[in-house]
């Protein structure tokens, strides 16, 4: 083989394999309508994806939290600002960290368990046996969980930036003493609703399609296998993360480029 | 577990991070400013210079806040900055109220100072205050401070 058709081959590869990426998640899409009609499914799926993630969610927020205000108050107290300690904790959760972070922990908690789930129902036949009774996989499995995803993403982003905005509060003003009423007032005259909390809200949404998607197309095209599973699984949470990474960057330079 | 727990608890979920939502917007976050909307008048002042100044910037008397700057325009006839503001309805001030562009500390940001008047009359809401102080523009007054000694130099060097 030539390197010159190598690369044609390579490049061919790599577009059947976006096509087919576009293809299902436009089916995907399609599917959505017919599991709102079923909407107790997508309750089912709510509380595995969302509930389940809670615990691991708030304790990383709070952590962040604490973390971020006491190394922050290192850097503030040398230029006698450790008053807007709790803005800039503030800002970094609600813009980047909260969403972000949620979403690197949402690819690891709950989108492995998604692709490993469907990649299992697919070696153990059920897919298919769902086709032979002409029921739509894509409604009955996918969609519900798609759905679920979207809603849990946003809700559990604002508790990471909200339990970490208390941490913060519980560092700054419990350690080491930044006046309360001062420590909530600068955050009012600096964070403003729409555009920083607003524009949060709207990036872990856009996570939350990115990451769900991701996992139930690796776990909906993974070969019937062990090995096929476990492969997926890894390339669940590689390629979320890459993802969500990148388009962080896209939408972070989309939202917040330009001066208020 | 049942289908009825499982609802409860994606409820608990969903009301939690609702209140997640409420909680960062009201107590960390602007929403509360906006509430006084519905209670406020407008007025206007025009200045040679703004300086900094930016919109939703505070209105203060006396160090109170009382209002917000809402706008900022040129008058292309004068050329002079107009600048919008809601000041809250519990908050009357006297007819030659005049207007200062202050900064909060040496760094801090900028805001108008209102400085009440003796008047009896009240300033109607929509009127624009005339007597203004601008902005202290740091480049001006450097070039003041050098102008100023260089017309000592040369009247020194004269006799």
């Amino acid at each position: 083989m030539n390197p010159l058709q190598r690369l044609g081959a390579w490049t061919l590869t790599v577009l059947r394999g976006w096509g087919h990426a576009a293809i299902f998640f436009v089916d995907l899409l399609r599917a959505l309508p017919a599991s709102l009609r079923r909407f107790g499914l997508v309750i089912t799926q709510v509380h595995a994806i969302g509930n389940r993630s809670l615990l691991i969610i708030l304790a990383s927020g709070l952590a962040v939290g604490f973390v971020l205000a006491l190394q922050m108050y290192y850097a503030l107290v040398t230029y006698g600002a450790a008053e807007s300690l709790g803005l800039i904790v503030n800002l970094s959760l609600v813009r980047e960290l909260g969403p972000v972070v949620t979403a690197l922990l949402f690819a690891g908690r709950a989108g492995t368990s998604l692709t490993a789930e469907i990649g299992l129902m697919k070696a153990g036949e059920q897919i298919a046996a769902m086709e032979l009774m002409a029921i739509d996989p894509r409604q009955r499995v996918l969609a519900p969980r798609f759905i679920g995803g979207i809603i849990s993403m946003p809700l559990l982003a604002i508790l990471f930036s909200t339990v970490g905005i208390l941490g913060a509060w519980v560092v700054a003003v419990g350690l080491i003493g930044i006046d309360a009423g001062n420590f909530w007032s600068i955050q009012q005259n600096g964070v403003d609703v729409w555009r920083d909390v607003g524009n949060g809200v709207v990036k872990s949404a856009v996570f939350g399609v990115i990451c769900t998607a991701v996992a139930l197309y690796q776990g909906y095209e993974t070969e019937a296998t062990p090995e096929g599973v476990a492969y997926a699984t890894t390339r669940t949470v590689v390629i979320s993360s890459l993802a969500v990474l990148g388009m962080d960057f896209v939408l972070t330079a989309l939202m917040f480029s330009t001066p208020r | 577990m049942s289908r009825r727990t499982t609802e409860i608890l994606v409820g608990l979920f969903v009301m939690l991070g609702l209140i997640a939502l409420v909680f960062v917007s009201l107590k960390a976050a602007n929403l509360t400013s906006f509430s006084i909307g519905s209670a406020t008048y407008p007025l206007s002042a025009r200045f040679d210079n703004i300086g900094g100044l930016k919109a939703r910037a505070p209105v203060r008397s006396a160090g109170v806040v009382v209002g917000r700057i809402t706008g900022i325009s040129l008058d292309p006839k004068s050329f002079q900055g107009v600048v919008t503001m809601e000041i809250e309805r519990g908050y009357q001030f006297p007819k030659d109220t005049s207007a200062k562009i202050l900064t909060a500390g040496l760094l801090g940001d900028q805001y108008i100072g209102l400085e009440p008047g003796g008047e009896v009359d009240n300033l109607a809401p929509g009127t624009t205050i005339t007597q203004t102080q601008s902005a202290v523009v740091l480049e001006n007054l450097i070039g003041q401070f050098l102008f100023n000694k260089a017309a000592e130099a040369g009247s020194g060097q004269k006799p």
